[in-house]
């Protein structure tokens, strides 16, 4: 499976292998047959349209036999088959990782705090259980007391560990994780059979699937149009009979399956399932399909700063010598004042040095390391050959050098004020040696944007989305990142009253919008949003909040998300596009096929020259049959999609799904009927 | 001058005046239908304060009579309500009428019309259709024709605006459950678009020789020696509402082909103007209430482009008739009158099928197999391009509405159009518009042609006498009126099922579209972004243009592979 989304630059969790298997059709054909229950295809009219026909025709082949009238109950019954297949392909791929989930479940035994032992499915919210290491977690609830590393891998798939503890935003634990080492309170939350992995099991196995309104939307112009095409048919007879062309129900019901849109009713419920799937591949769990659409239609997304747009900590990304020092000789010092420096903005100049200036690491066995302190504000080393070098915050590295009367070059404020208003922290470099201190130069440290992202946001800017950075950052620092990422708008120094108010103000003009969040004050906007993607890291209240779950916390998901709802809405509107347009061609091979009898003029329109009635009226029932098969990977794929503006995808899937709608069939029917025509009885 | 040059000077011509038009006239419509009882700002435009705002004390006399409050607006069930209360109460007082018109005054010795010829032309003049299974000059006297005909012809094509109007104020408003008020949209609609319009109509047409008097006729002695009787009438003012208010019911048989009615070619080619000059504006009506002039320009770029492309193939299909000798001669030359002409006939048939007029200056039935088939395809596209007066906006809009949600989805979003959501409920309404008709036209045919009653009026037999039938039905559901002359529908069998067409045909769809309004007008607007589907660009035009010829196209294929389609072939 390659998609757009596959090639992102951007790190994303590869989706769970076992999901990548191939369509398995075998068990796919066992639930198809299954599926042939008309109670359950009442629900997609389409599809129960036409087994009421090849109940119809089969009869009539029993009482009228002929190789035709076989051929086309038995090719009637395999669209019913096929159609029910793609939907049981679609379930197919989410059991197995219910399977692994169940297998998460079975923890029956809890321990309250007196010691007594309860089974699990007895745990009501507010009952307080003890899970010590090498326990599983018997239920959804906070830790209220203690701190453990815990196992999530059998939910999120991945297996180092991760830190809960009491308080704060990373309380939340989840039912059927196991902890690893410590010894952790819990405050049960949830009720026996509600539990986060009970709605996982149920969403990954399509058991909750609930049609989503433009599911429900497109069914209804379905149905409308099978209604159109079945009066078409039924009043056709009466007109044939009139014309002294008579035709045989068998024909009649054929042409109905031809016309009416079976291609998208046969895929359209796998469509929606393999759309909730693939976002369960991508470790996000939706907790309604009418999220997923919503994802799609989102004008407004809302971004937090740290972690999405820039990398967690600041990095060295420029020295600038001052005071007429080399650019070399600046590097050398920065280099050799972190070399020791663990911070992750030390480890970033001695990158910045080695990748820029091509300076290694160097052995520093005598020398003396300075660590920060909050007194000092600077940090650095001491050299065997007794010099002093120093790095730190302008006022106290400047303190330093004026202490040994050493002087300070006039670039130096220009220099460290251009850094502040570009967003950035200026770190002064100083040396002293032999009781003269100098300046050397000034270290740029800024906020990294994420590679890949500024292109990203240019994308969601021509799908017509707004990005909107939330920071706790100042205004001036916040306009200087989101100018660089590509960013539409700031909410700078926000707070979680001031993202509310944002999501209303937004929603107020109309606008859908999404955001993640994981702390328990993002909940209510979360909860506001119109997409709510809660990270798994965060608190049981963001979660409830939200309507999905990002396993993976990666915040950056939110964008793929929104394309994953895109999808879905294309691939429904392709494939309903496809099937309509196809209906030329079968009226092309089949109503010269029913009066070019009596009206030897029609022939004319028998474009295909197909070889007799029989076989052109056989091979657009065929293709339609075959032409769900053939589609069925797409379905669950998805149609290919790139980002671009409205006007071109339009253009785009028009041409593809509209024009080649019109003209594949014509190809598929003829090379059917230079295969049917071989049949004895249909040429 | 050729015949040929000749009709592509009309066709010039007629193009001229309308994109003239168009513009002062779909915006004067705006202001007519925003202005006082509507809140929404008026539009831009003219700052000419020459007539008065508010309401004309015509029409607050009007509103007085009728016992309305015309200053409250109504939501969407009392809207309809009201238009299905005004058509019912019309359809009573013609039936009425014409049942006794022989003891009321300028009957002229008419007889008291028969009770199913009289259900079917009250119908057929309350739904627009303009259906006539009667001779007119021999059945209907001179108070019936004006008194019921011809203010028929006013306040048909009145409801037919106001309920586009309540459409668009649909699209056009947000967060409110008030669509207008039916009684002021209707009597705004005659009094300050059809009348005065009509008004001058009626002085051009009596300029150009269409009578006007209340003679009950006079007999005149021919040259020949004979007899003949000619009859009078207030022809000229009915007529130009006929064409106006896309009625096309005549007052003669012969209706725009009849000397009194249609006495030159240039009249015909006025009366061609007549007829599409209102369906052609309300696109920018349109346009300017829901404040995108683009829109309107995207729904007129579609209905002008399958109406160029229908009179092309018409054109050409009736020019290349017959074989050399006879395109010599003027090609398909049966059924028209030599005073207009093959391309002017053609102009005339294909404005008249495509605007649910159904006023004819040459026989239909007279067309060549090819041309016959197209000018009945043209009704069947649902008279959208541009349909009848209001009737075409609004049917236009709903498909507009279908094709959205398609190419909607193709974007990627949940289908809106001008920032309206089409959600389930919209789309239960547009699907079910878009069945009405066809099931109307395709039932009734099935009946007639299997049915004795329905065989014993066929003429023609075969492939014909099929075109011939679902022609009939075609028109009445599609409220068109236009007929294939060959079926004589004057039989209680054709009075009852195609009466019961053209109700059906007409208040169905404006039951769905009134409602749909309301849904529409309920939602708050989404805002335009680059990820909106832009519904404004050639693009969309083309889109809805092929939505349009899909949705006609499969649904009328196998009828019409069988009738007209067969007939061309054989």
């Amino acid at each position: 499976m390659t998609t757009a989304l596959d090639r992102r630059p951007v790190s994303t969790p590869e989706p769970r292998p076992q999901q990548r298997a191939a369509i398995e059709w075998g068990p796919a054909l066992a639930g198809a047959v299954r599926k042939l229950d008309p109670r359950g295809l009442v629900r997609q009219p389409v599809v129960f349209v036409v087994w009421v026909g090849s109940v119809f025709s089969t009869v009539l082949a029993i009482t009228d036999p002929s190789v035709f009238g076989w051929l086309i109950a038995g090719w009637l019954w395999l669209t019913v088959l096929f159609a029910n297949a793609a939907e049981a392909v679609a379930e197919g791929r989410g059991k197995a990782q219910a399977d692994t989930l169940r297998k998460a479940r079975q923890t029956t035994v809890a321990y309250l705090l007196d010691g007594a032992e309860v089974p699990a499915a007895d745990l009501r919210p507010g009952m307080r259980v003890v899970v010590v290491a090498g326990q599983v977690i018997p239920g959804d609830g906070d830790v209220v007391e203690g701190i453990a590393s815990v196992d999530e891998s059998a939910i999120t798939g991945e297996s180092a560990p991760v830190i809960r503890e009491s308080g704060g935003d990373r309380s939340a634990v989840t039912g059927g994780t196991t902890v690893l080492s410590d010894r952790i309170v819990v405050e049960i939350t949830s009720k026996p059979g509600e539990t986060f992995v009970d709605r996982m099991i149920a969403l990954v196995e399509g058991a909750s699937r609930q049609r989503t309104p433009n599911e429900i939307a497109l069914n209804i112009l379905l149905s409308s149009l099978t209604i159109v095409f079945l009066i078409v048919v039924i009043t056709l007879q009466p007109l044939a009979v009139y014309s002294g062309a008579e035709q045989s129900l068998t024909t009649l019901i054929a042409l109905v399956v031809c016309l009416i849109p079976t291609t998208i009713g046969a895929l359209l419920s796998a469509i929606g399932i393999a759309g909730m799937d693939r976002l369960v591949q991508r470790n996000v769990l939706a907790m309604s399909g009418r999220a997923v659409e919503a994802a799609g239609d989102v004008n407004t997304l809302l971004l937090d700063k740290t972690g999405t747009i820039t990398l967690g900590n600041r990095q060295a990304s420029e020295f600038v010598a001052v005071g007429g020092c080399s650019d070399d000789e600046v590097a050398d010092a920065a280099q050799l004042a972190s070399l020791a420096d663990e911070t992750p903005e030390g480890r970033s100049i001695v990158v910045l040095a080695k990748e820029r200036y091509g300076l290694r690491g160097r052995d520093l066995e005598s020398a003396v390391f300075v660590p920060f302190t909050a007194q000092t504000r600077m940090s650095g080393v001491d050299l065997p050959d007794g010099r002093q070098l120093r790095k730190g915050a302008a006022g106290a590295v400047l303190a330093w050098v004026r202490a040994q009367d050493g002087p300070v070059p006039a670039d130096v404020g220009d220099v460290v004020d251009g850094i502040s208003a570009a967003g950035g922290t200026p770190l002064l470099l100083a040396v002293a040696h032999g009781g003269s201190a100098r300046v050397l130069g000034v270290i740029h440290l800024k906020d990294v944007v994420k590679e890949g992202m500024a292109e990203r946001f240019a994308e969601l800017r021509r799908m017509g989305i707004r990005t909107v950075m939330i920071t706790g950052d100042n205004e001036r620092t916040a306009r200087a990142i989101a100018t660089e990422a590509g960013i539409d708008d700031v909410l700078a120094e926000a707070t979680p009253e001031d993202k509310l108010a944002l999501i209303q103000r937004e929603q107020s003009g109309g606008r859908l919008v999404a955001m993640t969040g994981d702390g328990t004050n993002d909940a209510p906007a979360l909860a506001q949003a119109d997409v709510g993607v809660a990270m798994n890291t965060g608190t049981t209240a963001a979660k409830e909040a939200g309507n999905m779950v990002d396993l993976d916390s990666d915040p950056t998901k939110l964008i793929e998300i929104v394309e994953i709802g895109k999808q879905l809405l294309i691939t429904r509107g392709s494939l309903t596009t496809f099937s309509i347009a196809n209906d030329l061609a079968k009226y092309f091979a089949i109503l010269p096929a029913m009066f070019a009898g009596v009206f030897p003029g029609l022939d004319a329109l028998n474009v295909m020259r197909l070889s007799s009635p029989e076989s052109a009226i056989l091979s657009a029932v065929v293709f339609n049959a075959l032409i769900i098969v053939a589609l069925v990977p797409l379905a669950l794929r998805g149609v290919r999609y790139r980002p671009a503006s409205a006007s071109a995808m339009l253009r785009r899937n028009l041409l593809l799904y509209g024009v080649g709608g019109v003209v594949l069939p014509f190809v598929g029917i003829k090379l059917i009927d230079l295969l049917v025509s071989l049949i004895p009885g249909i040429a | 001058m050729s015949s040929t040059a000749a009709g592509w000077l009309q066709v010039a011509l007629l193009v001229v005046a309308l994109v003239a038009v168009h513009k002062p006239l779909g915006d004067w419509m705006a202001r007519v239908f925003t202005t006082d009882a509507a809140p929404d700002p008026a539009p831009e435009g003219p700052k000419s304060r020459l007539l008065p705002r508010g309401h004309w004390r015509v029409e607050r006399l009007v509103y007085r009579a009728v016992g309305v409050d015309a200053d409250s607006e109504q939501r969407w069930p009392v809207y309809l309500r009201s238009v299905l209360a005004f058509s019912l109460v019309s359809v009573l007082f013609l039936y009425l009428l014409q049942r006794v018109q022989q003891w009321l005054p300028l009957d002229h010795e008419m007889a008291a019309v028969e009770p199913g010829s009289a259900w079917n032309t009250a119908v057929s003049f309350v739904t627009n259709t303009n259906w006539q299974g009667y001779s007119g000059e021999s059945t209907m006297g001179h108070l019936v024709q004006m008194a019921g005909l011809a203010v028929q012809n006013f306040v048909s094509a009145g409801v037919g605006i106001a309920v586009a109007i309540a459409l668009v104020r649909g699209f056009a408003r947000s967060g409110t459950d008030r669509l207008g008020n039916f009684w002021v949209d209707l009597t705004r609609a005659i009094t300050r678009v059809l009348l005065p319009l009509a008004t001058v109509a009626a002085v051009v047409l009596v300029l150009g020789g269409v009578v006007q008097n209340l003679s009950s006729g006079t007999d005149a002695n021919t040259l020949a020696g004979a007899t003949q009787f000619l009859p009078g009438g207030p022809v000229a003012s009915q007529e130009a509402i006929k064409e106006l208010g896309t009625n096309g019911g005549g007052f003669y048989n012969a209706n725009s082909a009849h000397p009194f009615e249609g006495p030159s070619a240039w009249i015909s080619l006025f009366q061609v103007f007549l007829l599409l000059v209102i369906p052609f504006s309300l696109p920018r009506t349109f346009g300017r209430m829901v404040g995108d002039r683009r829109q309107g320009l995207a729904i007129v770029g579609v209905m002008a482009g399958l109406a160029t492309a229908s009179l092309a193939l018409t054109s050409w299909a009736q020019a290349r008739a017959g074989g050399a000798a006879l395109q010599l001669a003027g090609a398909a030359t049966e059924g028209q009158e030599v005073r207009f002409g093959g391309p002017l006939s053609a102009l005339f048939g294909t404005a008249t099928t495509l605007t649910s007029t159904g006023a004819v200056n040459s026989m239909h039935d007279s067309y060549t197999p090819t041309g016959g088939m197209l000018v009945l395809a043209n009704m069947m596209l649902g008279e959208v391009a541009p349909g009848g007066v209001g009737s075409g906006l609004y049917g236009m809009l709903v498909l507009a509405v279908v094709a959205v949600f398609v190419a909607g989805l193709m974007v990627g979003r949940t289908p809106e159009y001008l920032g309206k959501k089409l959600g389930r409920r919209e789309m239960t309404l547009a699907s079910l518009y878009v069945l009405v008709t066809p099931v109307l036209v395709l039932t009734g045919t099935a009946i007639a042609v299997v049915t004795d009653t329905g065989l014993s009026s066929l003429l023609n037999s075969g492939s014909h006498g099929l075109s011939e039938v679902l022609y009939a039905f075609t028109s009445a559901s599609n409220n068109n009126g236009s007929a294939f002359a060959g079926l004589s529908a004057n039989t209680p069998f054709y009075n009852t099922a195609l009466g019961l067409a053209m109700a059906f045909g007409r208040f169905l769809p404006i039951v769905l579209v009134v409602a749909l309004a309301g849904r529409l007008a309920v939602q708050g607007k989404a805002p335009v972004t680059a990820g909106t589907l832009p519904t404004h660009q050639p693009l969309f035009v083309g889109l809805l243009g092929a939505v349009v010829l899909v949705v006609v196209g499969l649904t009328y294929f196998p009828a019409l592979a069988l009738g007209p389609l067969a007939e061309a072939l054989a």
